[in-house]
């Protein structure tokens, strides 16, 4: 963990980006804790792998797109995002195109991450 | 001119696509600015935000978009301070014609 003396703060995001607010609603949590110079990292498991999709064409349901919304991550100075690299094959998500530079984890790594960071918020 | 009823509660344009020059122009004046070059160099900023990222900017990102586009001397909560006193973020996202931004007290 190194001397950070703020709490340290992982987001796991599982939901498919346009299936249901859930999506946007952690994507935001993740968005104001940084606004407010929280430590922060952002985990991508399971269906929430979906949102690293490229080229998401969400307006023609009308609603905001969530991987133009990712692309802004490091203007919030969120550099620490990891993604599930078992999802991320099983999706057949081409990392190298995502809207946000991802470190693809393993299993123990995923493990490793939780264990590390002081709070885990789940959505 | 656009009616109050274009609108929201908070001074927020209900429909994006009102929005014009004079529409900012119309704003500034009910919020008492008179839009300068400077301010009109930022709200073309917080559009071109608007349309890459499909969000407004909260403080953070915006001061930093500003330092990327515009330079370090303009990329400061200070300066923007200045052209858009108390809340920047809200108050140029209002005048730009967005929506409130999404993390801002």
């Amino acid at each position: 963990m190194g001397a950070v003396d703020k709490k340290s703060v992982l987001v796991v995001v599982r939901r498919s980006p346009y299936g249901s607010s859930l999506a946007r609603a952690s994507l935001d949590v993740a968005l104001a804790a940084a606004a407010f110079e929280q430590p922060l990292r952002l985990l991508f498991m399971g269906d929430g792998v979906l949102q690293l999709l490229a080229k998401q064409e969400s307006e023609a349901i009308g609603v905001k797109n969530i991987g133009r919304l990712l692309t802004s991550l490091p203007l919030y100075d969120i550099e620490r995002v990891y993604v599930d690299a078992a999802a991320a094959t099983r999706y057949g998500i081409d990392l190298s195109n995502a809207p946000v530079t991802t470190q693809a984890l393993d299993g123990p790594g995923i493990h490793q991450l939780m264990t590390d960071c002081d709070h885990v918020l789940g959505f | 001119m656009l009616c109050t009823n274009a609108f929201d509660q908070e001074g927020f344009l209900r429909k994006l696509s009102d929005w014009e020059p004079q529409v900012a122009e119309q704003i500034a004046r009910a919020e008492g600015l008179e839009l300068t070059c400077a301010h009109w160099e930022i709200l073309h900023l917080l559009r071109d935000y608007y349309r890459e990222y499909d969000a407004s900017p909260a403080m953070r990102p915006l001061v930093k978009y500003c330092a990327l586009q515009l330079g370090a001397d303009k990329g400061r909560s200070i300066y923007l301070m200045s052209l858009f006193p108390g809340s920047p973020a809200k108050l140029g996202s209002k005048i730009a014609g967005l929506p409130k931004p999404d993390n801002c007290l």
